[in-house]
């Protein structure tokens, strides 16, 4: 019983809006994180170029790696679609290879983070050296550990993908999770530009 | 049955639905997804590029800002389906990146700090 349940396919309630309140819930919770990483970004813009010790943003950065690892996010977006577009027209093989290529290229931009965290704390940069170092740190930090967590829905996607628990009728679970996914790339494109590429 | 059901109402799969959502159209195929993938590379080529250009400072923030801001709205318009979904997630995202604006330059012009 309980298993025909839990295979059962969710059918799409009516809603005055004529529109799913999972994905109105998203977008919502998505608006919000609009103002916590603005927050965050206009908190390192304006403590830019106020630190009274080193190291500077100048003596750490390295374009050429931090650029792949744009690139490897933006990729990560590209795939995610094509898992969505696969679940829509029922491609369970297809849904699994591009949900474990998201998650593949998710945990490849957290393993870069953290190598290079790992270097800027070796050139003497922490969250308490400088100005540069907090605001650094915890915007950086809050938007891997948003990628974290969407390599851990991605994870979760890809196991009820192969235990046949995430069917065609399901798909809107594959979106929601898409649009988390999306929404952490595209932040990372203003942090990218922002933060990295454009240097007083 | 669903009182639906037993009323005669048919409503669609939810596959159908999630992609043609209350005042949206169906959503792209893989191969417009990944013809907008090839355009979002060629664009951060371009800004690395820029980056190592000999070029006046304001040009190169106007020309970051610029790209970077296309690359955000092809990601939200074709990947996130603003394009194809109801206005009223528009409406969520672009209120949202309004009020970060506004907190932007409200912060930045009362306590200093900017860009260049």
């Amino acid at each position: 019983m309980s298993s025909e349940l839990s295979h059962a396919p969710a059918t799409l309630e009516t809603t005055s809006t004529g529109i799913d309140n999972r994905k109105l819930l998203m977008w919502l919770f998505l608006a919000s994180e609009t103002l916590l990483f603005g927050s965050l970004i206009a908190a390192y813009l304006l403590y830019r170029n106020q630190s009274v010790v080193g190291p500077y943003p100048e003596d750490l950065f390295d374009i050429p790696f931090t650029s792949v690892s744009a690139f490897v996010l933006l990729m990560s977006s590209v795939t995610m679609v094509l898992a969505l577009a696969a679940i829509q027209r029922g491609d369970q093989r297809g849904l699994r290879i591009w949900l474990f290529t998201t998650a593949l290229l998710g945990m490849l931009f957290i393993s870069g983070q953290a190598f290079e965290f790992t270097e800027f704390n070796r050139e003497g940069l922490s969250l308490s050296s400088n100005l540069f170092g907090t605001t650094f740190f915890v915007l950086t930090g809050f938007h891997g550990a948003h990628v974290t967590v969407g390599v851990l829905i991605l994870l979760s996607l890809l196991v009820m993908a192969f235990r046949g628990r995430l069917t065609r009728s399901q798909s809107m679970n594959v979106e929601l999770a898409g649009l988390y996914w999306h929404f952490v790339d595209v932040v990372w494109i203003a942090i990218f530009t922002l933060v990295y590429l454009i240097q007083p | 049955m669903t009182l639906a059901e037993s009323r005669g109402i048919k409503r669609p799969p939810e596959h159908e639905s999630a992609a043609r959502q209350a005042g949206g159209r169906a959503h792209p195929g893989p191969l417009e997804y990944t013809r907008i993938g090839l355009i979002l590379a060629v664009i951060t080529a371009v800004e690395v590029g820029a980056f190592y250009m000999d070029i006046a400072q304001w040009a190169l923030v106007s020309i970051l800002v610029v790209l970077s801001a296309v690359k955000f709205s092809l990601v939200v318009m074709w990947f996130m389906h603003l394009r194809f979904d109801s206005r009223l997630f528009s409406g969520l995202l672009v209120g949202g990146v309004m009020l970060a604006a506004a907190l932007f330059v409200v912060v930045l012009s009362t306590l200093g700090g900017g860009l260049t």
